[in-house]
């Protein structure tokens, strides 16, 4: 279940609580966030849309510790991550979230495999437990063949389904997508959606997606909409 | 993976840059370890100078002789263990380019006052029954081919003449670094041989107890402050170092060119680093993101330019160590040209803070690196 109203979830995953994020240009401050409520249940798949600027990859940023609001607060899985300082909000980080980019953001010079054990490198797994662990995640996303292939050496949607296994790999929380499609073809765009909505119902991850494709919202299970920093509108996606 | 292979993928991202980098580090290296062998051979007399060991030469100038016969009094002065006259001898073997030092020492004493000359007890004995015998040294044989019993002749420049002289022993010395580039040959012969007779460059002391080297020291020149020959005493470290410096500061002159070389080295490097760094601000985000701490980053960067450092430090300190193992290439005038053990540690020091020193601006920029303005730029 999705709110956005702030009212008491307690079975809420991710509690977002009167939310803002203001950028100083000069004299000038521009208002991303503006009081943003959000409540987030276990398994959830929501997307988020609306125009360029209105704030939606900010509140990505927000929700995975990479950006910290203004005011407000923001709560996963009972740590309230606001307060958290840079090496706690690292480790919390490397074992919550799992990102996946519009630009997929692999490390030119590591292969598939070494790009997917690089966030195993933040555990305690010795060399051959993280070597399950990738092969796992190479067979979830198909691509146990290119383990050794550089990623000049994939299709944009093999690198993006890489970089989906680099998410996975450490078995995050939820994963946060920020456009995942937005650089592929329509027929790539249509596998990596796929593969989420596989990770999402068959592996019930949470996961929460930016995207300007309405075809790759219907497949969340809510589709919240932003503009001009405020959450305006929630629907129902294609998947309910 | 581990980090190390991260590290090293990172390094050789862009080969000409790497080897161009590890280059740099290289002849730096070379040229530091090329500038200390230098050093240690125009310091290599004060280094083996002997603490119990006093130099007695003429007040006035190295070149001016002292009498003989100073030697009877300088040896009834309390203190001293022993007293032996000596004098360059200045010949030239063959061409004027074989330069090598000939010393004339008397025998007596010479064992005593030189105890880190190594030489079998019978080669010794024949030198010693051999008043136109000489002692050389290994390094001296190799370079000429030389063998035990050779006859080898010298033609003279202080005393004209050609003189010839039995090869009677190989000395070695107790340190294996240092010079066995040199003749002894006997003052008797010398003496005997040339027209003024009675005349010592200088005498060489020992005393019974270094601590009381100095007020020998004062001793001696005090016994022969009303005489016409008047004399200046000193260690022989003091000695040695007077002799250094009459060519000029060159540790100062060492240290101004090693200095300009690291500056040179730091900006360079530093300015590869940092544009390395740069090019990777997306990746550094990405590194942060998926949970790389601010301190790891640092130090995974910092690594990256250590091991740039220690790769091209370590090639050129190893090929410097090579080149001086081929000894003196000057054919005489560096006849201690060596890196110690010491030298080789103290340029690896060296390495590692160039490494650091060229790293640590653009790594601690990556450290702060905000994570959402990393990612803008990628």
């Amino acid at each position: 279940m999705v709110r956005i109203d702030g009212g008491q979830s307690n079975n809420a995953l991710i509690q977002v609580r009167n939310v803002e994020k203001l950028y100083h240009r000069g004299s000038e401050t521009i208002r991303v966030l503006d009081g943003l409520n959000l409540d987030i249940e276990q398994g959830e798949f929501v997307a988020f849309m609306g125009p360029s600027g209105s704030g939606k990859t900010t509140l990505l940023n927000l929700l995975g510790g990479i950006d910290l609001p203004s005011s407000g607060s923001i709560t996963v899985a009972g740590d309230e991550i606001t307060h958290m300082s840079g090496p706690l909000l690292a480790d919390w980080r490397a074992r919550h979230v799992g990102f996946v980019f519009q630009l997929f953001n692999l490390i030119p010079v590591l292969t598939a495999f070494e790009n997917i054990e690089l966030p195993l490198l933040l555990t305690k797994l010795s060399a051959k437990e993280r070597r399950q662990h990738v092969e796992t995640a190479l067979a979830l996303v198909a691509l146990t063949d290119r383990m050794d292939h550089y990623p000049r050496q994939l299709s944009g949607g093999q690198e993006q389904r890489v970089a989906i296994a680099r998410a996975i790999v450490t078995d995050p929380t939820f994963l946060l997508c920020d456009e995942p499609t937005g650089d592929l073809d329509r027929a790539s765009g249509n596998e990596i959606m796929d593969l989420l909505e596989e990770l999402s119902s068959g592996h019930a991850k949470t996961i929460l997606m930016v995207t300007h494709d309405p075809a790759a919202a219907k497949r969340a299970h809510t589709v919240l909409h932003l503009d001009k920093g405020v959450l305006v509108e929630a629907g129902q996606g294609g998947r309910q | 993976m581990t980090y190390r292979k991260l590290i090293l993928r990172n390094i050789g991202r862009k080969k000409t840059r790497m080897l161009l980098t590890i280059g740099s580090f290289s002849v730096a290296m070379f040229l530091f370890g090329l500038l200390t062998a230098i050093q240690n051979a125009f310091y290599q007399g004060v280094e083996m100078a002997g603490a119990d060991r006093l130099i007695v030469r003429h007040k006035t100038s190295m070149v001016m002789p002292l009498p003989y016969a100073y030697k009877e009094k300088i040896g009834r002065i309390p203190g001293i263990a022993a007293v032996q006259a000596a004098c360059w001898f200045g010949g030239v073997y063959q061409e004027q380019k074989n330069f090598f030092p000939q010393f004339a020492f008397e025998t007596e004493e010479f064992r005593r006052l030189y105890p880190e000359y190594l030489m079998p007890n019978e080669q010794w004995k024949a030198y010693a029954e051999d008043l136109q015998g000489c002692l050389a040294g290994s390094k001296l044989m190799k370079r000429f081919g030389w063998k035990l019993g050779d006859k080898i002749a010298l033609r003279g420049t202080i005393y004209p003449g050609n003189w010839e002289f039995n090869i009677r022993g190989v000395f070695e010395n107790t340190k294996q670094e240092d010079d066995t580039g040199a003749m002894f040959l006997h003052y008797k012969y010398l003496d005997e041989s040339r027209p003024i007779k009675g005349l010592v460059a200088w005498f060489v002391v020992k005393v019974e107890k270094p601590e009381n080297a100095l007020a020998v020291a004062k001793a001696i020149d005090a016994e022969f402050s009303g005489a016409s020959f008047r004399t200046l005493t000193e260690t022989e470290q003091a000695f040695q170092t007077d002799f250094v410096k009459r060519l000029g500061n060159i540790k100062l002159i060492l240290m101004i060119i090693g200095g300009v070389v690291f500056l040179t080295l730091l900006l360079v490097t530093g300015s590869t680093m940092a544009m390395a760094i740069r090019e990777r601000t997306g990746e550094i985000g990405v590194m942060k993101t998926l949970g790389f701490s601010d301190r790891l980053v640092l130090a995974l960067l910092l690594s990256e330019s250590m091991a740039f450092a220690l790769i091209g430090g370590g090639l050129g300190l190893v090929l410097i160590k090579l080149f001086t193992l081929g000894g003196d290439p000057t054919g005489g005038m560096l006849r201690s040209f060596h890196l110690s053990s010491l030298d080789m540690a103290f340029g690896v020091v060296i390495t590692l803070a160039t490494g650091i020193g060229s790293g640590i601006v653009p790594a601690l920029g990556a450290m702060r690196l905000n994570i959402v303005d990393a990612l803008r730029r990628v």
